[in-house]
């Protein structure tokens, strides 16, 4: 897919060309057409978007006889604005050069393409949690359970957990459109699972499943944000969902850094340096995003750190927006995962006076059930009139998808000891969680041996975000070519590899500094490999690049 | 300090001003009294399943041998599944890297896709493009993308039938549109008049209103009417002629109750008017596994065809796709399974065939059974429903019940309604959630109760009806 500049966004990158390092062209999601510049570019948050063509030809932003109606000229602004590096550019080079593989296949140094680009485990030979698959499986087809032979085929307790949810759902029709917020029986066993993992009660009204985590927050973005005067907080780097959530709905992102020389972290007085200058600049914020654990850089906070973020947002009375889809990764002994949820109640803050959203997905953990699109929001904090409102919104997609939620239900309260799927369900978590925690630390390592690589550990979630020192040569190649510098590395990786990652541009990263972020999801077999052909390849770059 | 984020009068107004009444206050106050105890029949919303139809078994067999692959390679998995099921399912999952539990393709698996082409090519005789259809988590996510697509801010207008299904307004309002109404003609079998068109589109012109689209339900809900041939090409030559682009919603395209008008897609009436036209109107289609003979809704899956569209546009419409990664991947193999089910000499044909027609043919006879008992209820005029799964009588509310429903605070129709829903537990979506025109009242209901149910269901609304027209008079029609 090409990209090509849309006239604004090439109006954007002249204006930044003047305020920033000439020779240091880079990209970053961070929409917000309308910021005035700023005083400090080291740190210039709100930077325009711009990506660039590998042919001038493209630079035109219309593409046929203006009197049709739907053209690129006059399709909506923020659709344009909008931006996804992790199924961008290189994804599709990668996904062409497949193609070709398959006729071509002296034509490349590598015989097959293995895409680190996205959290996307079962693509890359993680096996589902069986009893989840056997309860899904009966409930798609539940004359199953009518049959004797049924009992040969699936263990009792999946059975058993089949008849239970079923008589959760009116009818047993699981091909019916549900209740809009999802099944009350469902929400109350999520509610119930809640309240086990905090030891804090929650009320299944507060819950709205989703088809995924995804959905939600786009909710939460559209009902938080009226125009580009309204301005969300999020983490940089930061999973470009939110910014690209943020430009789709009209507001602004407010960015605040994490810190990469302290493992990626949270750093209270630079929250409230980004909240004050925003406020100076007349935008009202609304919101602070927290991914956690967190995406693309994997840390997990502390309990401290999360009751300074809990009375941040209490004091300045933002909403707190918890994304925390990656809480059964954690791969360090020294972290825990703490909900948000958790914290809030044991400084005492209830639910009549602290606006907390949590967001949990069945597509990560040790589950991996990303095609499934099962997830649900929290919410707790708000008036009855607003939310009705959330529940208008929820009403007019009528409902999430049916077995995404049974599966939501399953992922908050699995088998437990005495169950007869109890060992082979913990085996199979295990066996997941702890090559997951194996192969982070094995890519981290190997990251870290590169020449002009550091690379912070993953403490959880499914990432490595290491920071590339890049040749001044390379930089000037990327120009030349034009690319930004990451992705320039990344293209070339891919050529030489076939190894797909995603630049930091797409996350976001300090100007000036250059990131790519790598999944931790192939096969342990297969990570020798990709450890020699990662190594080899950036050897050859640097000797190339080398001042 | 200032309104907090989440307190009402911050909220976006887009949000506030959105309104969708098939799950609105009719609805929840039937979920209370059903609470409290009372039978509800729920009538309000277009989901089989709920009132009683069964799934097809072929396809939940090779859905859940999708879900569980390890079914496939136990000895005994035939005992359970019939062969050609098995083979369906491991078609499916090669599509597929990793199983149901991998995203896919942003647009859908390739596979999948490309079956949705042949289906369509073969419905209409015209190619079809698997890279111009996106599958989608439910057809309303493909409309919303779209209209979000299309919609930058007030001035753009999107031409809407009413009634309509509220997903147009509900949406057009989110996204800060302007909602430009054309009016369906009740006395003409809720017919299109091209009159009309030209009238709305120059009166929002006349306001500033840039119209960009317009859309068409067809078969239409709630007004169940198909459009006929002629009705087809005016459309789409009023689209060229005005440089509006085509939304043609037809996810009830399975659903035909009658033979003088059959289903025709706007794609396959396109293509046969040729050049220009077929290479210049913009068209976007939509269909879904909720509707038809399937009815299920809870799996979420739906597709858009694109035709006529700018690659360009493409490209951005599939970026919107991407940041939400991918439809999911069960309701993707319903579609595939709904465009290419079992074929004479399969194992399960017969089977899936009688049970569709099972289906379809008491559908035909509940949609007969519905109108003509509004029909012979006082002051209630029905038009037949030729396809869809809707009724959508007019009730003539006598001017003391208009009264007495504005005394109450409560839009006419809605105060009949909740009426209707205390007395005789049947849950409807008043009109004014659809749009009608000025003092012309109606309610939605679907023809989905369970047929043997359906004359009580029939006798209980007209007795409740004499009671409402004794009590408020008459009115001479």
């Amino acid at each position: 897919m090409r990209r090509f500049l849309a006239s604004q966004a090439k109006g954007l990158v002249d204006q930044t060309r003047r305020h920033h390092h000439k020779s240091r062209l880079f990209l970053s999601p961070l929409p917000s057409l309308s910021s005035p510049p700023l005083p400090n570019p080291a740190r210039s948050p709100l930077v325009s978007l711009s990506r660039f063509l590998s042919s001038t030809s493209d630079m035109s932003a219309s593409d046929s006889t203006s009197s049709l109606p739907v053209t690129l000229d006059n399709i909506n602004p923020k659709v344009l604005k909008c931006e996804y590096a992790v199924r961008g550019e290189i994804v599709n080079i990668a996904q062409k050069l497949q193609e070709d593989l398959k006729t071509n296949k002296d034509a490349y140094p590598f015989d097959e393409i293995i895409y680190c680009n996205i959290g996307n485990p079962q693509s890359l030979g993680q096996l589902p949690i069986r009893f989840f698959r056997e309860v899904l499986a009966l409930c798609d087809h539940t004359s199953l359970l009518d049959e004797s032979e049924t009992h040969g085929l699936f263990s009792t307790d999946a059975i058993d957990r089949a008849w239970k949810i079923l008589d959760t759902i009116p009818g047993r029709a699981t091909g019916a459109y549900s209740h809009s917020q999802g099944i009350k029986g469902l929400r109350d066993t999520i509610a119930a699972g809640i309240e086990a993992r905090d030891g804090f009660p929650a009320d299944p009204n507060d819950i709205f499943l989703t088809d995924g985590a995804s959905p939600a927050v786009h909710m939460m973005m559209q009902l938080l944000l009226s125009s580009e005067k309204d301005g969300i907080l999020c983490p940089i780097p930061q999973y470009p969902l939110y910014s690209a959530s943020i430009a789709l709905h009209g507001g602004s992102l407010v960015p605040y850094y994490l810190d990469e020389a302290t493992g990626w972290g949270l750093e209270i007085s630079d929250l409230k340096k980004q909240l004050e200058e925003a406020r100076s600049k007349g935008i009202t914020v609304r919101a602070l995003v927290v991914i956690n654990p967190g995406n693309p850089t994997g840390q997990v906070l502390g309990e401290e750190n999360q009751r300074d973020i809990v009375n941040f947002c209490k004091q300045e009375g933002l909403v707190l927006l918890a994304d925390e889809v990656y809480q059964e990764n954690v791969y360090v002994p020294d972290k825990k995962f703490h909900s948000f949820k958790k914290v809030a109640r044991s400084l005492g803050h209830g639910e009549k006076d602290f606006a907390l959203v949590s967001f949990q997905s069945v597509s990560k953990g040790y589950y991996g059930e990303c095609g499934k699109r099962g997830g649900y929001m929290e919410v707790t904090g708000f008036t009855s009139d607003v939310r009705e409102q959330i529940y208008k919104m929820a009403s007019v997609n009528l409902c999430s998808n049916i077995s995404g939620q049974i599966l939501a239900s399953l992922v908050m309260s699995p088998p437990k000891p005495g169950d007869d799927s109890y060992d082979s369900y913990m085996a199979e978590r295990d066996g997941i969680l702890s090559s997951m925690a194996k192969r982070a630390k094995t890519l981290e390592e190997a990251l870290n041996n590169l020449e002009g690589l550091t690379c912070n550990r993953a403490e959880g979630a499914m990432y490595l975000f290491p920071q590339i020192k890049l040749p001044q040569k390379a930089i000037e190649a990327a120009e030349a070519a034009k690319t930004a510098p990451d992705a320039f590395y990344c293209k070339r990786l891919l050529n030489a590899t076939g190894i797909v990652v995603v630049p930091g541009s797409g996350f976001g990263q300090v100007p000036g500094t250059w990131h790519f972020r790598c999944t931790i999801l192939p096969q342990e077999d297969k990570i020798p490999a990709i450890v020699n052909r990662l190594t080899e390849f950036h050897k050859s770059f640097m000797d190339e690049f080398r001042e | 300090m200032s309104l907090k984020a989440f307190d009402y009068e911050s909220l976006n107004e887009n949000v506030k001003n959105c309104q969708y009444a098939v799950r609105g206050e009719l609805y929840l106050r039937a979920s209370e009294l059903q609470k409290e105890g009372k039978k509800i029949i729920f009538t309000n919303v277009g989901n089989p399943h709920a009132l009683g139809q069964k799934p097809l078994t072929f396809p939940r067999q090779v859905v859940a041998l999708c879900q569980a692959p390890f079914l496939l390679d136990h000895p005994n998995v035939g005992m359970l599944f019939p062969e050609d099921a098995i083979a369906r399912a491991k078609h499916y999952l090669s599509y597929t890297s990793g199983g149901l539990g991998a995203y896919s393709d942003s647009r859908g698996l390739p596979g999948v896709r490309k079956e949705v082409a042949e289906f369509i090519e073969q419905r209409d005789g015209y190619p079809s493009d698997p890279e111009l259809i996106f599958l989608t988590d439910g057809a309303s996510k493909g409309v919303m993308q779209i209209l979000n697509c299309i919609i930058s801010d007030q001035k753009d207008g999107i031409l809407v039938p009413v009634p309509q299904y509220p997903l147009y307004s509900a949406t057009i309002s989110l996204l800060g549109g302007t909602l430009v109404p054309y009016y369906l003609e009740e006395t003409e079998d809720w017919g299109l008049d091209v009159h009309n068109l030209r009238q709305s589109v120059a009166q929002a012109r006349s306001q500033g209103v840039t119209v960009k689209a317009m859309v068409i339900i067809n078969p239409g809900n709630p007004t169940g009417q198909c459009l006929s041939i002629a009705n087809l090409q005016e459309i789409l030559r009023f689209c060229y002629d005005e440089r509006l682009a085509l939304l043609g919603d037809e996810v009830y395209q399975q659903n035909i109750y009658q033979d003088k008008h059959p289903f025709l897609s706007s794609k396959k009436v396109l293509m046969d008017m040729g050049a220009p036209i077929s290479k210049e109107v913009q068209l976007v289609s939509f269909h879904t596994v909720s509707k038809g003979y399937w009815g299920e809704c809870g799996q979420r899956g739906g597709y858009f065809e694109m035709t006529n569209i700018p690659p360009k546009t493409v490209e951005e419409i599939y970026k919107i796709s991407s940041i939400a990664l991918s439809p999911n991947v069960p309701a993707q193999i319903f579609m595939g399974l709904m465009v290419s089910p079992p074929k004479p000499g399969d194992i399960s044909y017969d089977l899936f065939v009688s049970e569709s027609k099972g289906i379809l043919e008491s559908l035909r006879r509940r949609a007969k059974i519905m109108t003509d008992g509004f029909n012979s209820c006082k002051n209630v005029v029905c038009n037949f429903t030729e396809g869809a799964m809707y009724s959508f009588p007019q009730i003539k509310l006598p001017s003391k019940a208009i009264q007495t429903a504005i005394l109450a605070g409560k839009v006419p129709d809605v105060f009949y309604c909740l009426k209707l829903l205390e007395a005789t537990g049947i849950s409807t979506v008043p009109g004014s959630g659809f749009g009608q025109k000025e003092g012309v009242f109606h309610l939605r209901t679907t023809i989905l109760p369970a047929e043997e149910e359906m004359p009580e269901i029939m006798e209980s609304f007209k007795k409740f009806n004499d009671e409402f027209m004794s009590q408020y008079g008459f009115i001479t029609t």
